[in-house]
């Protein structure tokens, strides 16, 4: 099942430990990513498995075949740089047919061959074009086709889109998840950009300095985050001090930012240990205001006023503070009018949530 | 071109080169064609244009020295010589250049101007003096003598003089102008993106076909501009021939210099002039047109 194994690879630059000790195994037909912010090592695990770095130690293997000593013309699989790196001096059809000639297919099928992923990537009238006579957009599509026209077992992309304004990076998502799923190409995505890596992947390893902190479907690493970094990494989240109190079965109590105190229920109580100190993580769209107190009795209420705010337009993030100075983000839906929704400064509020929609992560 | 230039302003920064030009090379140029026309003088130089013979006045032009030049079999002989040797230069300076070119421009960023400056530190002492070592190196008490007469004397062969020879010439040819094929060969390596390497890698191409396929072109308008710094100054030449060469080594320069300042032809030494310039201006022309008919050069203005 697993057409990528990546085991015990260690890489270290001039003293640096740049990637730990990974192994992790990527499944044949997923869109796995990457993510983390810039030196975390991502791109040097991403270099390796493409052949440009040689682990100081550990295997990589694909399809079972060890190819940690390969050189890169050798593996089948191909790249798709930051830059793009199109060959300057070639036409749009001669960089597309690149790789078919080094592997010395006929020129019939050549031919055909990259008509069609032109075709898909609808730059078939560009053919005679040549790489600055492109636009951006254009450019990005042509090394994809490029990159796709062997049908490679794996494809990497080293941060593909950021080149490309926020518009044109949105048609580009739907385009590559698209491209995933005609193609059925195994995809490798290095990204810092977390909601991207939120919107496309099927399974997510967030790094931070050479290791691999969670690796999990999106929902998951999002709403369950295993470590204070991957909480704060991925996108806002309001990160209270929390202590455990109380383990009954498999819930335990949690006292919150000193005076909220809620059960929890907990996927498994590994390692979690009555008077042990964490923080409790929400995400700030999960935490819910209203004037007067709701009549839902699964939630878990708290009193805190305004203490600013930030529009954004489809929603208002408030930051509220608790009676005893704890700061708490909540993003609110502008569901009414925007006067309607809207809490001035120090204004009394209550706050609501599920418990159950916040995680508790041990120190 | 900053586009946000306006063309008065353009005009106006365009002045200063074309005066340069128009002092230092096109009057230059203009007295040239003007001398090849007139007669000798009986005692160097050119004789006066209009001469007072009795009541008539002879006006001195004459298409004489094109004829002579154009019929005599030892001045095309000097010509496709000077040819043949800056043709041999050009290649033996590409190929010891482009490695160093390439050597400099991957090496690490803190050793890359050392390693420069090593290339330029020869202009640094007289080029006369740079010959006259050379001079020694080549002589026949020299080590370098020594070896090589030794190792064709095993071969079997009768011992060679190094130097006063055409090899001693290419030699000195070659290493006088080898800073000129290195450092716009390095200008151009140096901006070549690694990406872009790695990316043929990438697509199935071994490091020989790499270079091949994607570094060799892309750096072509280097090795264009290189081997043009290479063949011109090389082909009008006459110091080293003077200096290390013999009799079958001269160059058209020599015949140049001798007309001017041996023979006092100075007509003949003009239209001499003016058929090397010729023979310069038509061979980068033609390379010219190959280059770009290749399309070698289209992405250069990117």
């Amino acid at each position: 099942m697993a057409i990528l194994e990546i085991q015990n690879v260690t890489k270290v630059f001039e003293d640096n430990l740049v990637v730990d000790n990974i192994s992790l195994n990527i499944n044949q037909g997923e869109f796995f990513t990457l993510l983390g912010p810039s030196g975390c090592g991502k791109t040097t695990l991403l270099r390796m498995i493409a052949g440009f770095t040689r682990p100081d130690s550990g295997k990589i293997l694909l399809d079972g075949i060890d190819i940690t000593d390969l050189p890169p013309e050798k593996r089948p699989l191909h790249t798709i740089f930051q830059s793009y790196a199109l060959f300057p001096h070639m036409s749009v059809f001669d960089n597309v047919a690149f790789s078919l000639k080094m592997a010395k297919w006929d020129k019939s099928k050549i031919v055909s061959q990259v008509a069609e992923l032109l075709d898909d990537v609808k730059l078939t009238k560009f053919a005679k074009r040549y790489p600055h006579e492109l636009s951006g957009g254009q450019r990005q599509r042509v090394a994809i086709a490029r990159a796709l026209v062997d049908r490679p077992r794996l494809l990497l992309l080293d941060e593909p889109l950021s080149a490309l304004d926020a518009r044109l990076r949105g048609h580009m998502h739907v385009e590559l998840v698209k491209l995933q799923e005609e193609t059925g190409v195994t995809f490798i995505y290095v990204t810092h950009d977390q909601s991207e890596a939120l919107a496309l992947s099927s399974r997510i390893a967030v790094m931070n300095l050479g290791n691999v902190e969670q690796l999990d479907k999106p929902q998951e690493v999002y709403s369950k985050p295993n470590t204070y970094f991957v909480a704060d990494f991925l996108g806002k989240c309001n990160l209270l001090p929390a202590k455990v109190i109380a383990i009954k079965a498999n819930r335990i109590t949690l006292c919150v930012a000193d005076i909220l105190e809620f059960e929890l229920e907990m996927d498994s109580l590994n390692n979690i240990t009555v008077g042990q100190s964490g923080w409790y993580s929400i995400r700030p769209e999960k935490v819910k205001a209203k004037r007067r107190e709701p009549e839902d009795a699964e939630l878990f209420f708290a009193k805190a006023i305004v203490h600013g705010y930030y529009y954004y337009g489809e929603g208002t993030l408030y930051i509220f503070m608790l009676e005893n100075g704890t700061k708490v983000q909540a993003m609110l839906a502008n569901y009414k009018t925007e006067q309607a929704s809207f809490f001035e400064d120090n204004a009394q509020v209550m706050l609501s949530f599920d418990p159950q929609a916040g995680s508790f992560i041990a120190r | 071109m900053n586009k946000n230039i306006k063309l008065s302003e353009k005009k106006v920064l365009s002045t200063p080169p074309i005066i340069y030009l128009t002092i230092l090379f096109l009057i230059p140029t203009i007295i040239m064609v003007f001398v090849a026309f007139r007669e000798p003088g009986s005692y160097g130089g050119v004789a006066p244009l209009i001469e007072h013979i009795g009541n008539t006045n002879k006006i001195n032009l004459t298409l004489d020295n094109f004829k002579f030049a154009f019929s005599n079999y030892f001045l095309w002989q000097l010509c496709i010589r000077s040819l043949y040797f800056s043709v041999i230069t050009t290649v033996c300076c590409l190929i010891i250049g482009y490695p160093l070119a390439m050597l400099i421009a991957k090496s690490l960023k803190k050793y890359r101007d050392i390693l420069l400056l090593l290339v330029i530190i020869p202009f640094w002492s007289c080029f006369l003096i740079r010959i006259y070592a050379w001079m020694i190196i080549l002589g026949p008490q020299s080590g370098v003598s020594h070896i090589i007469n030794y190792v064709i004397g095993i071969m079997g062969f009768q011992p060679v003089n190094l130097l006063y020879s055409s090899f001693a010439v290419v030699i000195c040819l070659v290493y006088i102008n080898l800073p000129f094929m290195v450092l716009p060969l390095y200008a151009n390596l140096e901006k070549h993106n690694d990406d872009v390497i790695e990316a043929s890698r990438d697509l199935g191409a071994t490091r020989l076909q790499s270079f091949l396929k994607i570094t060799m072109p892309l750096s072509l308008p280097g090795i264009l501009a290189g081997s043009a710094l290479v063949f011109i100054p090389s082909i009008g030449m006459f110091v080293v021939p003077e200096l290390v060469g013999n009799n079958c080594s001269l160059m058209i320069g020599n015949l140049i210099k001798q007309q001017f300042l041996q023979t006092m032809n100075w007509p003949l030494g003009s239209v001499t002039a003016i058929i090397m310039t010729l023979l310069v201006l038509g061979i980068s022309a033609i390379v010219a047109i190959l280059a770009r008919r290749s399309g070698a050069l289209q992405y250069a203005n990117k």
